[in-house]
């Protein structure tokens, strides 16, 4: 075991045995779930507050059920309708919160680096759940655990991210966990939501779909923000969705066993069409399963090794 | 930091220990009056080994191998926290339902008996058996908790600065039991008993 770090903050800082003993850790807490009495009493005292300064239900419940499934006490704090609303910045916020003496803090706030400021300055393990368009690193190893599981293998695998990379903290994280895990990247969007440094990061960049999918292992749809139109970045949602969106016609041109994944939610419609969400190829509901996992994997080898 | 550990004695060798396993495995057919009810569940790592040997030998008392688990105690130590870093998770794997069965939990060195303490709350969170029972290779003694085992390869008195190596073909590529001390230069006090068996080149748990 190579876990030595305090917080979890990137997947760029992440070497690729921390990654593996993550994903290991990860796989033996499955079988928990598999139990009719789903608790183990390893974090038996420890608190996990989860700090949510943007929406999110997927991953804040998932953080919930895999602190509950540990037996950590798990406290919720969302922005709206807290002292966040009354002005208090995000630093006071987080040394009250310390004052209550938490184990860890799960954070995730629409500025890129917060949780890394807050790591910074609090005494307890800091986790990041999604900062700004930065990173969100337990998506990523979750996207890793979910295709280490169906392929068997992560190195040497083609993987292609598609849709608005340029504002995808999910992408960023998978783009970093997945290089170092030795999968091969293709990213592939419209031109305005490709970052232009792309290449710099060591991935392909495609601008036809077609290609870009022709021989993925892994199809990697983000979620497009409709906000994005209006912004400028796309002409219209139906544009997009005929160029860029994955439908059943199009799966016909990739390989027989690829693999379909979304950090969700889906926009229907628009990247997925429902046929290829809801179809054989799709494992985005085996990634909200081995979310939890790799949450329990992680607030354990946070949580744990500190002094009692 | 590091202690390194020296031979002292050799306890079982290949025949002695196969021995062992032999009469253990007769012991708890004779117990439970047959194998229908039994299940094995080996602590991990070298206890799983352990259990399958001993149901290989129960299916050819018997003419029937009861099914075996794989117990991992790492999310039920009581030292989680006391160390600097944490203890590698392996997971359980028993597929089977323990409710109502005679299971008999398999260790390689039953020393503190934390461990098999651990081991213990693990199992009743998979179910309720009717009777638990406990084989273990070698009883060490130095036990910290009320907890004595049902079907014992070897009693060996030891002292607590000394470690039992367990070595498995399966792991080790050879058959035998070792008693091993700390080499003398620069020797630190062993801590914990936890972390005693750590530290030991062969032994990588085993300290239950």
């Amino acid at each position: 075991m190579t876990w030595k770090r305090k917080d979890l903050l990137s997947m760029q800082d992440l070497e690729a045995g921390e990654i593996r003993d993550v994903l290991d850790t990860a796989e033996s807490m499955k079988e928990i779930a598999t139990r009719e009495i789903k608790k183990v009493p390893t974090l038996r005292g420890k608190t996990v507050v989860n700090l949510f300064y943007e929406a999110s239900t997927r991953t804040r419940t998932s953080f919930e059920i895999a602190g509950k499934w540990l037996s950590a006490d798990v406290i919720n704090f969302s922005a709206s309708g807290s002292s966040a609303e009354k002005g208090e910045s995000l630093l006071d916020t987080a040394k009250n919160i310390e004052a209550m003496s938490p184990d860890v803090v799960v954070v995730r706030h629409k500025a890129s680096g917060a949780p890394a400021m807050l790591a910074r300055n609090l005494r307890c393990a800091v986790v990041n759940a999604g900062d700004g368009a930065h990173e969100h690193p337990t998506q990523a190893l979750l996207d890793l655990l979910t295709i280490r599981e169906k392929k068997g293998h992560l190195e040497g695998l083609n993987v292609t991210i598609v849709g608005d990379v340029t504002h995808s903290r999910v992408a960023r994280s998978d783009i970093h966990g997945m290089k170092k895990m030795g999968i091969t990247v293709t990213v592939a969007g419209p031109p305005t939501l490709i970052p232009a440094a792309c290449q710099e990061l060591g991935v392909k960049v495609s601008h036809r779909l077609e290609e870009a999918i022709a021989h993925a292992d892994v199809i990697m749809m983000l979620r497009l923000q409709h906000e994005r139109m209006t912004a400028g970045f796309i002409p219209s949602l139906r544009e997009y969705s005929r160029v860029w969106g994955l439908s059943l016609d199009r799966l016909k041109h990739c390989r027989s066993d690829v693999l379909i994944m979304h950090p969700g939610p889906v926009n229907r419609g628009v990247e997925l069409s429902p046929e290829v969400a809801d179809g054989p190829y799709s494992v985005i509901l085996d990634q909200v399963t081995n979310g939890v996992a790799v949450r329990m994997a992680v607030l354990y080898l946070l949580a744990g090794s500190k002094g009692a | 930091m590091s202690v390194s550990y020296r031979e002292k004695a050799q306890v079982l060798d290949e025949s002695a220990l196969d021995r062992a396993l032999t009469r253990i495995a007769h012991e708890i057919v004779e117990q439970a009056g047959g194998v229908e009810d039994i299940t094995l569940v080996g602590i991990k790592t070298r206890g799983v080994t352990l259990g399958q040997r001993i149901a290989a030998k129960i299916a050819s008392i018997e003419g029937k191998k009861p099914s075996v688990g794989a117990l991992d105690i790492t999310l039920y130590r009581d030292d989680l926290g006391l160390k600097a870093e944490q203890p590698v998770v392996r997971g359980t794997e028993i597929p089977f339902p323990i409710k109502g069965r005679t299971v008999v939990l398999v260790d390689d060195v039953l020393f503190t008996g934390r461990t098999i303490r651990a081991a213990l709350d693990a199992l009743m969170d998979l179910g309720r058996p009717r009777v638990i029972r406990l084989a273990v290779l070698v009883d060490r003694g130095h036990r910290e908790l009320p907890i004595r085992p049902d079907y014992i390869g070897k009693n060996l008195p030891t002292s607590r600065r000394e470690t039992v190596a367990v070595l498995l073909r399966e792991h080790d590529g050879m058959d035998r039991v070792v008693i091993q001390e700390p080499s003398e230069e620069g020797e630190p006090q062993p801590k914990g008993e936890a972390s005693e068996h750590g530290k030991s080149p062969r032994a990588e748990r085993g300290e239950g």
